[in-house]
């Protein structure tokens, strides 16, 4: 009884932002992100049907794979029969599309968008390359596994997946959006201290604050 | 284009030459000839412009290779001149006063094989690495599976096939047998 | 007529309007989908966004002008409407008309921007007070041929309030704007190109290099506010357009058919010319539209 208490209040206590100087520590936000629990059973099916029918992705390619969305917004694949559009600005959007391998110097922009966008919010992963590494397994500046970053909600394999494949995920996705399982959001904010651990053990050069909301 | 080496070879020392196609030659000088050569070949023999510079690992002689890519636009002919350095002691002269770009590819060659390049702009930067700890990875001896497998989480489960094994049993048995290759003609 | 009664109309005319003006987004967008060659988003995609930034479970919030920022935006387009007649001689639709609405309906235009500007000003993004920037030096310009086709109307009409002009234009179709004093409606039909924000003069929203501009930061409801906002305040300036060059409306019907073909023109220019630069913009809006509302003015007071 008595260690769980400890470790919530381990949970409430704020970031430490170490990355940042104290000039800048001020600038920005130590608090943590919170859980945020599913309201009342038919008004959050509601909810949910109207955030899978309108899913906006954030314009951010990632890796090779951001070549694969282009055609999708075309006549010939149009998304926008999905109610899918791209929103330029993390703050509006909702789907974070990575787009193949993410190396170390986008890892760090990839945690730092996603942070940024507001819950509820998914994660799809294109590519092999976001699963176990693809073919840059064995590469030095090339992460290997994305859900040990930030949770991820759909995986779409293939080298290069094709635009057909994408959107069979985006479907996929509104499936599980509508069953209310897709919670990647309160999943990183129960977990958030075994995220950071992973993704300070990579990134050496931590400059940014540790939560960026 | 022979007029022209047979004039350098009264200049100076040309160690290697080789006529790869028409409009590729490569030349290997001394190092410490470089400068000077350079200088001549872009004042003196039209090649003006500098398409890129590359460092190869020689890791068995112990040697890096610098090559700088020369092109010219009179003559439409490409200029490889490669310089050998010691692998133990990786320093040279940076070239940045003759060719102003040559800067951003000391400070990238600077960053993967750690050859050093006193003088020139902005080297110590980071390039494309950030915030870098490990010997640098392009050199032979950086083991990058196994930095890798230390470094980032493996998802167990990996299979690794032969290519051409694996292509024999699913799709192109024939192909594999007697395979067509350009070396045929 | 109690003050009640007009409240509870207002507040059907509002929503009424509301829905009219995201109902017209939707199918525009179907329109633009349908030139393109694609199938398009269903026509009630707007009012699922609306629903769906609602639905956020967290927003960001950078301080109390943040808060107030879209609630003026909001404020301006429901006070644009809110003075506008929206149906000549109808009681559910008069809103709060009165005399010289026309200069308070002006105000409203400009007043939602300059709230969005403090707003979005706070919000930090280097890319909001950019928009901001265009947005407002874009305004100042596309007021100038619409305030010089208003002055011919108050001199034609002797009058600034917007029923008495709709009044003077019925009978026939020749009593409207567009054939007494055809300067002033060309004049104002490309400030509206301006005001509709699409393609020529879109570069305040600029999606490609300034991220969507003002509203950058904003977030979950604040977003959905403007949102709201997009759809009543297209509504109502289409039916200030109506309303002073052309002839207004009797009935609902008439209102949707004559909305509907007069943002058709700004769609069109849309779709068909490409981006202006911000400097150019303003440019073109104190030449050829400036000219042609001063040549209205003299058309009126002289010939």
């Amino acid at each position: 009884m008595e260690k769980k208490d400890i470790n919530e209040v381990e949970k409430q206590m704020n970031l430490a932002n170490d990355g940042l100087s104290d000039k800048e520590k001020t600038l920005f936000s130590d608090a943590r992100p919170q859980v945020v629990p599913p309201v009342h059973k038919i008004f959050e099916n509601f909810r949910n049907w109207a955030r899978a029918q309108s899913l906006w992705m954030l314009a951010f390619g990632t890796g090779c794979g951001a070549i694969e969305l282009r055609p999708l917004m075309t006549s010939r694949y149009d998304m926008s029969r999905y109610g899918i559009a791209p929103r330029p600005s993390p703050r509006q959007s909702s789907v974070f599309i990575i787009g193949g391998y993410a190396s170390l110097k986008t890892i760090k922009r990839i945690v730092r968008s996603y942070e940024q966008m507001q819950g509820p919010k998914f994660v799809i992963a294109l590519g092999s390359c976001t699963i176990n590494g693809g073919m840059y397994y064995d590469s030095y500046y090339t992460i290997n596994r994305i859900d040990h970053y930030i949770p991820v909600d759909i995986y779409v394999t293939g080298c290069m997946p094709r635009p057909e494949s994408l959107l069979a995920g985006f479907n996929k996705l509104k499936e599980r959006i509508r069953a209310g399982r897709a919670d990647g959001m309160n999943k990183y904010a129960e977990n958030f201290d075994w995220y950071k651990k992973n993704q300070k053990r990579i990134i050496k050069d931590w400059n940014m604050p540790d939560y960026n909301w | 284009m022979e007029d022209f080496l047979n004039r350098l070879k009264q200049k100076v020392e040309i160690r290697e030459q080789i006529k790869q196609r028409d409009d590729l030659y490569f030349i290997t000088i001394k190092k410490e000839q470089t400068e000077l050569v350079l200088r001549y070949i872009k004042d003196n023999e039209k090649f003006k412009h500098l398409s890129f510079m590359q460092a190869v690992d020689y890791l068995d002689d112990s040697k890096f290779m610098l090559i700088y890519m020369l092109y010219s636009f009179s003559r439409k002919v490409s200029l490889g001149v490669s310089v050998f350095i010691d692998r133990k002691e990786a320093i040279m002269t940076s070239m940045h006063n003759i060719w102003p770009h040559l800067w951003q590819y000391q400070r990238e060659i600077k960053e993967m094989y750690g050859i050093d390049f006193p003088s020139s702009p902005r080297v110590n930067e980071d390039f494309i690495l950030e915030s870098w700890d490990n010997m640098p990875p392009m050199r032979r001896d950086f083991d990058t599976l196994k930095y890798s497998e230390e470094t980032y989480y493996q998802r167990p489960g990996r299979k690794t096939n032969d290519p051409k094994e694996y292509m024999r049993k699913k799709l192109y048995n024939d192909f594999v047998k007697t395979p067509k290759l350009r070396d045929d003609k | 007529m109690d003050i009640w009664t007009k409240i509870f109309y207002a507040v059907i005319s509002v929503v009424i309007a509301t829905i009219y003006g995201l109902a017209l987004g939707g199918v525009v967008r179907k329109i633009y989908a349908r030139v393109h060659g694609r199938y398009g988003p269903p026509v009630w995609q707007p009012f699922i966004d609306i629903i769906k930034t609602h639905a956020k479970r967290v927003a960001v919030s950078h301080g109390i002008m943040f808060y107030l920022g879209p609630v003026f935006r909001f404020a301006g387009g429901l006070g644009t409407y809110l003075f506008i007649p929206v149906i000549f001689g109808s009681a559910v639709f008069a809103n709060f008309s009165m005399a010289g609405d026309l200069l308070l309906v002006m105000y409203f235009i400009f007043f939602g921007q300059l709230g969005m500007a403090l707003g979005a000003g706070e919000g930090g993004h280097p890319y909001s007070p950019l928009g901001i920037a265009r947005g407002l030096s874009q305004m100042t310009t596309f007021e100038v041929p619409f305030a010089l086709s208003v002055i011919a109307l108050a001199i034609q009409y002797h009058t600034l309030n917007i029923t008495a002009i709709v009044a003077a234009q019925q009978g026939s179709i020749l009593n409207w704007t567009l054939f007494t004093n055809p300067f002033a409606v060309v004049a104002a039909m490309i400030s509206m190109l301006g005001m509709n924000m699409h393609s020529p003069f879109s570069i305040v929203l600029a999606p490609q290099e300034i991220p969507i501009g003002p509203p950058i930061e904003m977030n979950s409801s604040f977003l959905a506010t403007l949102q709201t906002n997009r759809g009543l305040f297209v509504a109502a300036k289409l039916i200030l357009f109506m309303n002073l060059y052309f002839g207004g409306a009797t009935n609902l019907v008439v209102m949707i058919v004559k909305t509907f073909l007069i943002y058709m023109f700004s769609v069109f220019v849309g779709a068909a010319f490409p981006r202006f630069r911000p400097e150019q913009a303003m440019r073109f809006f104190l030449k050829w539209p400036t000219i042609i509302g001063i040549i209205s003015i003299i058309f009126v007071a002289y010939l």
